[in-house]
């Protein structure tokens, strides 16, 4: 028991110790990254604002991650309509296959999508990392949408009908604002996944860097690396607040319908 | 008024089927139900009644067949277009609506006002006893209120036909026999036709005009509540609305008489009147309620015909007792019960004793029936 205790303990500093650091670095006025601290400065905040590049890889990043919530938000809403509501032959294989890029190794993702836009004779650029990024967060979104549904009382939207309303008018009074809270957390969780994932961004982007491909390429230079240290924090301190809503949104979607499925926290 | 449109039913079902599958659901379904009738559809789980009422709502499709509901065809009109509305088993309230607005739902494409729409809703509120409920939260009301509003909203349309998928099996006991009586009130007050699924005998008969027996996609029966009890076609029925119990006979006739033969009782005549599927000459098995049998005390006599027994099991509920008696020769437990009049004695297990019977309160069943 005592032991498990201390593993749990040592499980967690090794799995958010490096990212206390990252605070404890930004604000430390050496530019090398080492014990001793110096002292206390906010200046490489300040000089994150005078770096003009990494501004339009912020931008790039904003608009891949908005782009690539969406998208995966509204094919994930079809998918757990079609899951939850109906079934058809093949039903457990097709979803299997929708599924999957959540195991796949996204390094094989990011090759494969290269090598067919190459062969397709496009370019790449935002585009292709929006598709990229839409086929790995579509299955969270499917996962989180799928739980909303379920917990929807089918009978709901067959009293709607039975009161007068069209299919379609069913789904706008009845099906879509109860499984609101749902879609709002699928869209932060995509949303997060795209704006900090590296690995296709960097297969994908071409000539407009993604912001984790910018930070990558900016390790090069060390004197850069206390602002990247102070971009690091504004990130976790965004992911943390973004992921908080997302859940936020999901309980009190649970709350209403009275039937928790579970989230991802 | 209802003897205008009595000869002519509102709902009309001709051999109605309807397949999943294999799996046979609906088996040539016949059935009217008149103008402003308590009507039950009674069976075990799977027997077919839920199916039937979505069917009648618009909710299932069937496979050959006819419904009518008003001289009009249903087939091919969907449950949106149908002159019914139905009450859920969840109830279905919307949660994220308030009370008023779930109320007033089915009123969004009405030709009136906003504020008629209000006083419409307001006014169906009124009647199932939630005024001044409209502006709280529908996920924070209870069973009871649910049922409430799932009512107002359905009657607040003015349906020809009100459709209840089990609407009290979710309530605790007295909460369940309270809203039994309002729902019987109720469909006096509104006079509209109100078609109720359930699985439990005794709603059915307290709350029914008339009772359809399901089993297995099949009407058995379809009667009044009391001929239901007293009268059932078959075994099967009689079994399953209150308690019957059920002696082997032997049937058989002697010139225009029937005699039959009952273990442990005797012999004694029978009429053709208490055989509702024919008089079976040979095997045979009677029934009896257990309030047609009496246990006699000392001092008293049969006013029919009695017969001795040992008491094998006595349940005491209060106001009454059942006795479980053994007939002599009969292996099988025959349920009696008593009301507990002021003085009289509960007996104990294996006392002796005189039973009193009727040979008029039998009925007799075919062997395999």
């Amino acid at each position: 028991m005592k032991s498990l205790k201390t593993y749990a303990i040592l499980y967690l500093i090794f799995l958010y110790a490096p990212i206390f650091l990252l605070p404890l670095f930004a604000f430390n006025s050496s530019t090398i990254i080492a014990f001793p601290l110096e002292s206390f400065t906010t200046e490489w905040f300040t000089e994150l604002l005078t770096l003009s590049e990494m501004h339009g890889a912020l931008l790039n990043s904003l608009k891949i991650a908005v782009t690539s919530a969406v998208l995966a938000t509204t094919l994930g809403i079809f998918a757990a309509m079609a899951v939850s509501r109906y079934s058809f032959p093949g039903q457990k294989g097709i979803m299997g296959f929708i599924m999957l890029p959540l195991v796949l190794p996204e390094i094989i993702v990011a090759v494969s999508l290269l090598i067919v836009i190459l062969r397709m004779g496009l370019d790449t650029g935002a585009w292709s990392v929006i598709a990229g990024h839409t086929l790995i967060c579509t299955p969270f979104a499917i996962a989180i949408l799928q739980s909303a549904f379920a917990a929807l009382d089918p009978s709901l939207e067959e009293a709607a009908y039975d009161l007068g309303e069209t299919p379609a008018s069913t789904f706008r009074l009845v099906t879509l604002p109860l499984v609101m809270p749902g879609i709002i957390s699928a869209l932060l969780i995509s949303f997060t996944i795209s704006m900090d994932e590296f690995i296709i961004a960097f297969f994908l982007t071409g000539a407009e860097p993604t912001l984790p491909v910018y930070l990558f390429s900016m390790l090069r230079f060390p004197k850069l690396l206390p602002a990247v240290m102070a971009l690091g924090t504004i990130l976790v301190v965004l992911s943390i607040l973004l992921i908080t809503i997302a859940e936020f949104f999901r309980r009190r979607g649970a709350k209403r319908t009275g039937n928790d499925t579970g989230g991802f926290l | 008024m209802a003897d205008m449109t009595a000869d002519k039913p509102l709902i009309s079902l001709q051999n109605v089927n309807k397949h999943y599958g294999d799996y046979h659901a609906l088996r040539g379904i016949n059935l009217d139900i008149r103008q402003g009738e308590f009507f039950s559809l009674l069976g075990p789980s799977g027997c077919g009644k839920t199916t039937l009422l979505r069917t009648i709502a618009g909710f299932e499709d069937y496979d050959t067949g006819s419904v009518m509901i008003s001289d009009r065809d249903m087939r091919g009109v969907p449950a949106n277009k149908r002159p019914t509305n139905m009450v859920f088993q969840s109830y279905a309230i919307f949660p994220h609506l308030s009370v008023i607005e779930n109320v007033a739902f089915g009123l969004r494409k009405a030709s009136m006002s906003k504020s008629e729409k209000m006083r419409a809703a307001e006014a169906a509120l009124e009647m199932v006893g939630l005024k001044g409920y409209g502006h709280r939260a529908a996920h924070a009301l209870s069973g009871g209120q649910r049922q409430r509003v799932a009512l107002a909203r359905a009657l607040v349309l003015k349906p020809k036909v009100l459709l209840l998928d089990e609407p009290l099996s979710a309530l605790d006991r007295k909460m369940r026999e309270q809203m039994q009586v309002e729902l019987i009130k109720l469909q006096r007050e509104v006079g509209i036709t109100f078609i109720l699924v359930t699985h439990d005998q005794e709603e059915a008969l307290v709350m029914s005009d008339r009772i359809a027996v399901m089993f297995e996609g099949e009407i058995a029966q379809c009667d009044d509540p009391e001929v239901l009890y007293r009268k059932p076609n078959s075994k099967r029925v009689a079994d399953f609305i209150g308690v019957m119990n059920f002696l082997p006979a032997t049937v058989r006739k002697e010139g225009e008489t029937y005699l039959a033969e009952i273990a442990g009782l005797g012999e004694t005549e029978i009429t053709e009147a208490q055989c509702p599927g024919g008089v079976p000459v040979g095997e045979a098995t009677v029934g009896f309620r257990p309030e047609t049998l009496t246990l006699l005390y000392e001092g008293q006599s049969a006013t029919h015909r009695e017969a001795p027994a040992v008491v094998d099991e006595v349940v005491y509920y209060g106001d009454m007792t059942y006795y479980d008696v053994r007939f002599e020769g009969v292996e099988k437990p025959v349920r009696i019960s008593m009301r507990n009049i002021f003085g009289r004695d509960v007996l104990g297990v294996g006392t002796q004793v005189r039973v009193s019977w009727s040979p008029g309160a039998l009925v007799v069943f075919d062997q395999s029936a």
